[in-house]
């Protein structure tokens, strides 16, 4: 197993002051909380913190794991010594909530799991939940896949990973969530509870996703967008002809009306113009920009009076 | 390991949970769940409580506010305020998701 350095998880000096290592910890919790941060290994930072306040907050539990000494880098191999916690008694910690993160095996090894959950509280919740990634395509389409999801062990020690194989109804927006009855943990003697998934999509090369929408930048040429053309259209349903009017300006958005994500009532595709520059890299393409600008009578900041 | 296909339900805006219900997936008592309402983070369909329905919407906002209650010691008028600035980061967010180019 691997030492835990909790003082570096913290950002804080050995040396500091109770209130130090509060005022660290409520910092990060902000940063690292999953349902505020973005940061994206902002989940298991948030309980690696979790993990180290709940030891340096414990002047007890402090003790005891600065006894190990200040010699060990974070991730070295560890093993505790035999009777490194003789004279320390540990007082239960407050973990009663149905999901309270499943603390390391150093964590374990050092204060044995009767700190994880369930003490004297409430019994854990049965209802568990989870986010899934899938990509627009699968929505589009409807698919099945499997999905791998860590629950709680039944012996409430460490997790155990778990396939299922789920389908994926087609017209699933991000953000949705699907409940899978009795998939969720199992109790003593009661019914299983229920899974629940959020569905979030992976980002794509080139769509993006709000709501039932779905958008797209499509490159043109100056030619295109002035002239008026038929283009051709990626969509998650295959290739499309898209007719541009003339005139039309970069940033213009056209809609393709029921070509988002298919529901009873379908979602819009987006197309939204980027006019492409072609590069005045050699003297032919360079002449004929010399030669717009000598025909054309064209000035772009006239709205800007200059 | 199973590996049969399993099916589920989406919780799309027809979707309602009771307050029983609410209470349980979120694993609090009701009393928790009416702190939520009274400071508007969630909302009920209707005004009697024995009646009242949620939208599946609420389940996440309760539970989010929770998760908030629990790890940061904010109280509910302090999650609720933090709900409301999400729900504005969320929408700006969308919003640069519809312009990025």
């Amino acid at each position: 197993m691997k030492y835990k350095d909790y003082y570096k998880i913290l950002g804080v000096a050995r040396e500091a002051s109770q209130d130090e290592v509060k005022r660290a910890y409520r910092k990060l919790a902000r940063k690292y909380h999953p349902d505020v941060s973005k940061e994206p290994d902002a989940e298991a930072r948030f309980k690696e913190l979790g993990e180290a306040y709940e030891v340096l907050k414990d002047p007890e539990k402090r003790a005891a794991y600065n006894q190990l000494g200040a010699n060990w880098k974070s991730g070295q191999d560890f093993r505790p010594p035999p009777d490194w916690n003789a004279g320390f008694e540990f007082q239960g910690g407050g973990f009663n909530e149905g999901e309270a993160a499943a603390f390391s095996d150093f964590f374990e090894s050092l204060f044995g799991r009767e700190f994880r959950q369930g003490q004297g509280g409430r019994p854990a919740s049965r209802d568990h939940h989870a986010r899934v990634l899938i990509e627009l395509e699968d929505s589009f389409n409807g698919a099945t896949r499997q999905i791998t999801l860590h629950a709680p062990a039944t012996d409430g020690r460490g997790s155990v990973e778990r396939s299922l194989n789920l389908r994926i109804p087609k017209g699933i927006k991000p953000g949705q969530r699907i409940r899978l009855a009795g998939q969720g943990g199992n109790g003593d003697g009661v019914p299983a509870g229920d899974l629940y998934l959020e569905v979030e999509f992976r980002p794509h090369p080139y769509y993006r996703v709000d709501g039932a929408d779905i958008y797209i930048d499509l490159p043109v040429a100056p030619w295109e967008a002035a002239l008026g053309a038929n283009v051709k259209v990626p969509t998650p349903g295959g290739k499309v002809d898209l007719k541009l009017p003339p005139n039309s300006e970069g940033g213009k958005k056209l809609r393709l009306k029921g070509r988002g994500i298919p529901a009873r009532q379908p979602g819009d595709l987006y197309v939204v113009l980027r006019i492409r520059l072609p590069r005045a890299d050699d003297e032919t393409s360079r002449e004929f920009y010399r030669r717009m600008e000598r025909e054309m009578a064209f000035n772009p900041r006239s709205d800007l009076g200059v | 390991m199973r590996d049969d296909t399993i099916t589920g339900i989406v919780l799309d805006e027809h979707c309602t949970f009771t307050l029983e219900q609410l209470c349980r997936v979120c694993a609090v008592s009701a009393d928790t769940i009416l702190e939520l309402v009274d400071q508007g983070v969630i909302e009920p369909s209707e005004t009697d409580t024995r009646q009242w329905r949620f939208q599946a919407a609420s389940l996440y906002r309760a539970r989010t506010s929770l998760h908030l209650m629990r790890d940061l010691g904010v109280n509910p008028a302090g999650a609720a305020l933090a709900m409301e600035l999400l729900d504005e980061i969320e929408a700006l967010r969308r919003q640069l998701r519809r312009m990025a180019g």
